[in-house]
């Protein structure tokens, strides 16, 4: 295609200008500096504005040159497979009116296998795709071929993929693209956030753009007819007023926290939806097929409103968004601030969002947040000083796949990514080695050899073992799905469920999947077969969501909220009722006070801390205390954290917490708990999922025969037992610390809240109620635990009329 | 550690919480599926490099058990080494191995994983009689020990390795380290042991009937019901 003007490479192509002021378009200042940008840029913009045109402004100025070349020109990442899928018809117009030669294509985990063997062969000019596709296409020979000829990468929502190992995985195969395409620029899009200039590290380095923030929110609580219940999270008891407020707005995005949340009142708004208004579902456990249709029944505005998780969270393009109604607390300042740009994607006009808290102590957090929105302050959020040492692993062995690997090159071009610059090379080496030979301080024999040195080069010493470093490949570890389909036998897909959750089920059970109720009717061949039963009343499904903790910065605002009589001024009448009977029944958490209480119920003492500390820290002085208790012969049967609390229930009764409180002891208890529990293991088998010790339990793959699984609490221990240097132990400690989030929140909050109070309440207590209803309880496997498995057992014999005297009197073997 | 006593056959048992099962009458320790070698034998075939610790761990524990139990025979019921292969990669842990064979009458049954096992010190066989009963790796026409299902049950929100006790099939926990496990109601379990009981393992021996009573889902059924 000919080149229609003469100007400078910088500016906007005339046929472009006139086809975007033919769309009543002029672009914004910040667009034009990400156009003429020479080197990387970083834009940071609200939503709204137009970050995603800005990225792809030069790509498609240079398509209107012709100058886009053979093969692949600009490689677009983002962390959702719904924005390629987006992004790529909002381009499609564009290339298409003005007759651009400019083939685009997307490729995600859903495209075919044909598809993309042909993308390897004969890539195109723009390529839309995930991290975990590109880590993958980096892993083929044809690598080079590919990715030479790359110029721009646009990478959307930066700042998201920057909170998680996605980010780490995406910066190192970043790195590798500017080995292969050393001419290549980088675009980073982000929406707003505290510290740009880290961000602008974590890529790489890059010139800062910041967009002008527009017009402050309209944003308030949804008036409910009813008030909040006292505990629960779906919000269903506000379903009339929402629904209320989709009639009156042209198309709303209701977000909600978790996915089983989204089921449960996207139900309850079609059982009020007396007008059929049509409303669409969305969240990631959802079949592609139903995703797919949501997403494009929005775009055509056929829907008033989409109830949906995370899975919507970022920046797909829908204009006619104009309410944005949050149901449940939005643990997160910054986060809310993003969703509530969702509403009007219009750079000048203000967005418009309602909250609706899902119980009382939301309300406090959601006036909180509210307060802060207008304070505008952000929540900040501290990076790990290096990135995960197990995505490094992962990226070693997909490297590998690809073709040989020269160590001294390879660290080299890994310290470029951001989140590795302060990488060492002892590290590195470790990784290297364990990715080589498992790492073992029994040094085996040459069997346990999954990269051989050959001239100074790692190979793969089995080429066939690419196709299962490949199929492990991602950094996101689940837990365990299930696929579920409709009927016997190749039924239709409705979408996953946890398998923890299936093995709850009985045959006869009901759930909710896809907005619709179904019975549980067998598992064969690790798929649920179910048969939708409209008219029953479900069991709730319990595939968890993402669960994010309240941030410091919101977490101090409700708790100087609780604290401040003043400040209840700004409260509903029925929360300060309700703050009002906790203080007479037990009492109230206060600043610079630790409160807590203790009570009966169902044969349990139960041991409440109001700490305010946000989910992680909060589950970290559950391990710490409940360790402590158990060595007190208090036994601990488990507990539960929220973002506000931890809730401890055991078999006797805590009538004096400061032993248990005391910094010292729990310090010292640290390094013993790190090495035992739960939370230790669920992270170690994350760790070697990832770094590629275990392999995934994939689709298909699996059986339900008996090897095809063994625990990896099994192997935590026998490493723990037999190599306790070993590289992975030590990657899950440091990650169980930061993920736990780190001991200095705990410690923080014991020195600046040094006087304990502790009531012993007459019976669960206002505070406490909700905090009973907790998902994600965490067993304690002590004494307690075996006095319940020695009393199921006996009540068992019993209940059959056997007792151990049939079969001989019980000995001390 | 408190083992479980039970009668099958009209013959004395204890089941050990280690998972292996003392014969007084004979004065054996009996256990199944120990497989050996197993993390060598994924290396070898380009699987997972697991830790190669798992025999040593295995051999340990079942010293332990023979000096705790003062049992003066040892009788492995098949499957004791991951292949056939693994024997002639013990390595170090061969040492191992020879203490134990050397102080205990061993008597090897072979299994589907180790169908021929050769330089083993110590007695091979596929299956063995005695005392009217058979002693075999998989479930044949009872009475009979056997292994190879690695029976586990669920109790009290755990997952826990259990012996099976029926009316004429007695099988036996897996005993080495790395090693999955069947639920006791998959119907190939189901089938051999549709009733009687079930002795799990951990850090006791308890002993449930079969089939399990319904149990009480304590966490589960209490979340569910709170939006009734």
């Amino acid at each position: 295609m000919p080149a229609f003007d003469h100007t400078s490479p910088n500016d906007l192509p005339a046929p472009l200008a006139r086809w975007f002021a033919a769309q009543n378009w002029a672009p914004h200042p910040h667009q034009v500096q990400m156009l003429q940008a020479t080197g990387n840029a970083l834009l940071i913009a609200p939503t709204g504005g137009g970050k995603t045109l800005a990225g792809f402004l030069a790509t498609l100025a240079a398509a209107c040159r012709g100058d886009m070349g053979a093969g692949l020109h600009t490689l677009y990442v983002s962390p959702l497979k719904a924005l390629t899928y987006d992004i790529g018809r909002n381009l499609a117009r564009p290339v298409a009116d003005l007759g651009l030669s400019c083939r685009i294509e997307d490729r995600t985990g859903d495209t075919s296998a044909t598809r993309r063997a042909r993308q390897r062969v004969d890539p195109p000019h723009v390529l839309l795709t995930t991290p975990e596709s590109l880590a993958l296409m980096l892993s083929y020979p044809e690598a080079p071929k590919i990715f030479g000829s790359l110029l721009r990468v646009v990478i959307d929502e930066i700042h998201a993929l920057a909170e998680s190992k996605r980010g780490d995985q995406l910066m190192l195969c970043l790195s590798r693209l500017r080995r292969l395409a050393p001419q290549m620029q980088v675009a980073g899009l982000s929406a707003t956030v505290e510290n740009p200039a880290a961000l602008a590290q974590f890529m790489g380095g890059a010139e800062i753009v910041i967009a002008h923030p527009g017009p402050a929110p309209d944003i308030a609580m949804l008036p409910t007819t009813a008030t909040p219940p006292w505990s629960g999270a779906g919000g269903a008891y506000a379903a009339r007023d929402v629904m209320r407020a989709i009639a009156d707005a042209r198309l709303t995005l209701v977000f909600i926290n978790t996915r089983a949340q989204a089921e449960l009142f996207f139900q309850a708004l079609w059982a009020v939806n007396d007008d059929n208004l049509p409303i669409g579902l969305h969240h990631g456990s959802l079949s592609r097929e139903a995703r797919r249709r949501v997403e494009g029944a929005m775009a055509d505005g056929a829907l008033r409103a989409v109830v949906a998780t995370g899975s919507l969270d970022l920046g797909l393009d829908w204009g006619d968004v104009d309410l944005v109604i949050q149901i449940g607390a939005p643990k997160n300042i910054k986060r809310l601030v993003q969703r509530i740009g969702r509403a009007n994607h219009r750079f000048d006009t203000p967005s418009r969002a309602r909250i609706v808290p899902a119980n009382r102590f939301e309300v406090l957090e959601c006036i909180a947040a509210l307060q802060a929105v207008e304070a505008q302050e952000l929540d900040g959020d501290g990076r790990a000083p290096v990135g995960g040492l197990d995505v490094l692993c992962q990226h070693m062995l997909l490297l590998a796949c690809a073709a040989p690997i020269d160590a001294d090159a390879l660290f080299a071009e890994v310290t470029r990514a951001g989140p590795y610059a302060g990488l060492t090379r002892a590290d590195f080496d470790a990784c290297l080695d364990f990715v080589a030979t498992g790492g073992y301080a029994l040094r085996a024999y040459d069997r346990w050899q999954r990269l051989v040195l050959r001239e100074g080069l790692w190979h793969l010493r089995d080429p066939r073992a690419a196709r299962a470093i490949r199929m492990n490949l991602g950094t996101i570890v689940a837990p365990e799905l299930l696929s579920v389909r409709r009927g016997p036998r190749g039924g239709a897909p409705l979408g996953e469920i946890e398998e923890s959750f299936a093995a709850a089920l009985s045959p006869g059970d009901t759930f909710l999947i896809g907005g619709q109720t179904v019975r549980y009717d067998r598992l064969r061949d690790m798929i649920v077969e179910v048969t939708p039963q409209p008219a029953r009343e479900p069991k709730i499904a319990v595939f968890n969501g993402l669960k994010m903790a309240t941030s410091t910065e919101l977490s101090a605002r409700v708790l100087a909220l609780i604290g401040d009589r003043a400040a209840w001024a700004a409260l509903p009448c029925h929360i300060r009722d309700w703050l009002a009977l906790q203080d007479r029944i037990a009492c109230l958490p206060q600043p610079g006070t630790m409160t807590c209480e203790s009570f009966q119920r169902g044969g349990r003492w139960y041991f409440a801390l109001y700490s305010f500390a946000g989910r992680n820290a909060n589950q970290t002085l559950g391990l710490l205390l409940t360790h402590r208790m158990e060595r007190d012969a208090l036994a601990p049967l488990g507990f539960v954290a929220t973002d506000y609390a931890t809730l401890i229930w055991g078999l006797e009764p805590v009538r004096d917490p400061a032993p248990l409180l005391d910094p010292e002891g729990l310090r010292a208890g640290l390094q013993d708990w790190l090495a035992e529990n739960a939370m230790m293991k669920r992270s170690f088998r994350a760790v070697a999922t990832v770094a590629g010790l275990i392999q995934r339990n994939l689709p298909g793959a699996r059986t339900s025969g008996k090897q095809a699984t063994f625990s990896s609490d099994i192997l935590y221990d026998t490493l723990r037992k037999y190599d306790p240097e070993h590289v992975l132990l030590k990657i899950t400690q440091a990650e169980s610390m930061r993920g736990l989030a780190d001991f200095g929140r705990i410690e923080e909050m014991l020195r600046t809240r040094a006087q304990i109070v502790h009531s012993m309440a007459p019976h669960v207590t206002p505070f406490a109620a909700p905090l009973m209803l907790e998902a994600g309880r965490i067993p304690i496997r002590g004494a307690g635990s075996a006095r319940l498995l020695e009393d199921e057992a006996a009540r068992m014999m019993a209940e059959a009329g056997l007792t151990l005297e049939d079969v001989g009197a019980k000995t001390q073997a | 550690m408190t083992a479980c006593p039970f009668r099958f056959q009209d013959h004395d048992f204890i089941a050990r919480p280690s998972g292996a099962l003392f014969w007084p009458a004979q004065n054996a320790l009996v256990v199944a599926d120990l497989h050996l070698g197993k993390s060598g034998r994924m290396a070898r075939r380009g699987g997972a490099l697991l830790p190669p610790f798992e025999t040593r761990a295995t051999l340990e524990r079942l010293g332990a058990e023979l000096q705790d139990s003062a049992a003066a025979r040892l009788i492995c019921l098949g499957d004791s080494f991951d292949d056939d292969r693994a024997i002639a990669e013990l390595g170090t842990e061969r040492a191992l191995l020879e203490q134990i064979c050397a102080q205990h009458q061993t008597l090897w049954i072979t299994g589907n994983h180790d169908p021929a096992p050769e330089h083993l010190p110590g007695l091979v066989a596929q299956d063995w009689h005695e005392a009217g009963l058979t002693l075999r790796h998989i479930a044949g026409d009872g009475p009979d020990i056997s292994g190879h299902y690695h029976p586990k049950l669920r109790l009290a929100g755990q997952r826990l390795p259990a012996f099976l006790i029926g009316a004429v099939h007695l099988i036996v926990p897996a005993f080495g380290a790395y090693t999955g496990g069947l639920d006791h109601d998959a119907p190939a379990l189901a089938a051999l042991v549709p009733q009687g009981r079930a002795i799990v393992t951990g850090a006791a021996a308890r002993m449930v009937p079969l089939p399990l009573p319904p149990q009480k889902r304590a966490g589960a059924a209490r979340r569910w019901s709170a939006r009734r």
